[in-house]
């Protein structure tokens, strides 16, 4: 029998695959990948919820209504941070982190 | 779901999950990102949410990852050079990943409440009506504030390509 903890433990697995590509992969398209695997980590936890929380037979769409909009501003935010890197690959030649270290100090 | 579904789709999404931040070559990190997209969308689906499983192939596995490998090809981005490993970044790296899941394993084991069986839900639900009432009822602000989200972000998009920032 599936239940809820398994739900959440498998979606913690996933955020923390993603948090590990942030924190450990240095092409800033593969870190932008990452956080769209813990954006989508999440959305499964909350699923699991909507889910849980039943109420006469119906899920509690409140979750998935917050599901509904992350999907919606995660679309928004990979167009700006896709537009945003590839200013940045013209100015500099490069999607390595590494490599743009101005500010460093 | 029964649980074997459960499991095949959850070891898909993990394991192209793990694909994705394990490949040095861009392009196979995206397609590897589709896969375990896919998968969760399944997951969806078995939860009863199929609306949001449908939004989710819509909008992720359709539009964001032709964006994503549309921005890879456009870089004409190869496979990583070896380079020399920081190894104090990448120990810590480890490290930090490691205690975050095991704090998050002992959270979920405590967690008594979650150990129960979902309980039924009716059968044939009319998902996507049910989204929209509750859209459109209870949400309506909310969903005109992110219309506004979007003309923003789109119009920052074709400020952001223009050749010459000022």
């Amino acid at each position: 029998m599936i239940t809820l903890n398994d739900y959440l433990l498998v979606s913690g697995l996933l955020f923390a695959l993603g948090f590990a590509g942030v924190l450990l992969r240095r092409n800033i398209i593969i870190i932008f990948m990452g956080l769209e695997l813990m954006l989508n980590a999440a959305n499964l936890s909350l699923v699991a919820f909507s889910r849980f929380g039943i109420v006469n037979g119906l899920p509690n769409y409140n979750g998935q209504m917050l599901v509904f909009f992350i999907i919606t501003v995660a679309a928004a935010e990979v167009a700006v941070g896709l537009a945003i890197i590839v200013a940045l690959y013209r100015a500099r030649q490069t999607t390595n982190v590494e490599d743009l270290n101005t500010l460093k100090f | 779901m029964s649980p074997i579904l459960f499991w095949i789709f959850s070891a898909l999404m993990l394991g192209f999950g793990a694909a994705t931040i394990l490949n040095r070559n861009p392009v196979a990190s995206a397609l590897s990102l589709v896969v375990s997209f896919l998968g969760l969308a399944a997951l969806f689906f078995g939860l009863d949410a199929n609306f949001i499983g449908v939004i989710q192939i819509l909008v992720y596995a359709g539009a964001v990852m032709v964006l994503f490998i549309f921005i890879i090809m456009l870089l004409d981005l190869k496979a990583e050079q070896r380079r020399q490993i920081n190894i104090p970044a990448l120990l810590g790296g480890v490290a930090i990943v490691v205690a975050f899941t095991a704090q998050l394993v002992t959270v979920i084991r405590s967690y008594k409440a979650g150990n129960e069986p979902f309980a039924a839900i009716t059968p044939n639900l009319p998902d996507a009506h049910n989204i929209g009432m509750t859209l459109f009822a209870n949400y309506n602000l909310p969903f005109q504030v992110i219309g506004v989200l979007i003309l923003v972000a789109s119009i920052g998009v074709v400020v952001l390509s223009q050749r010459e920032l000022k």
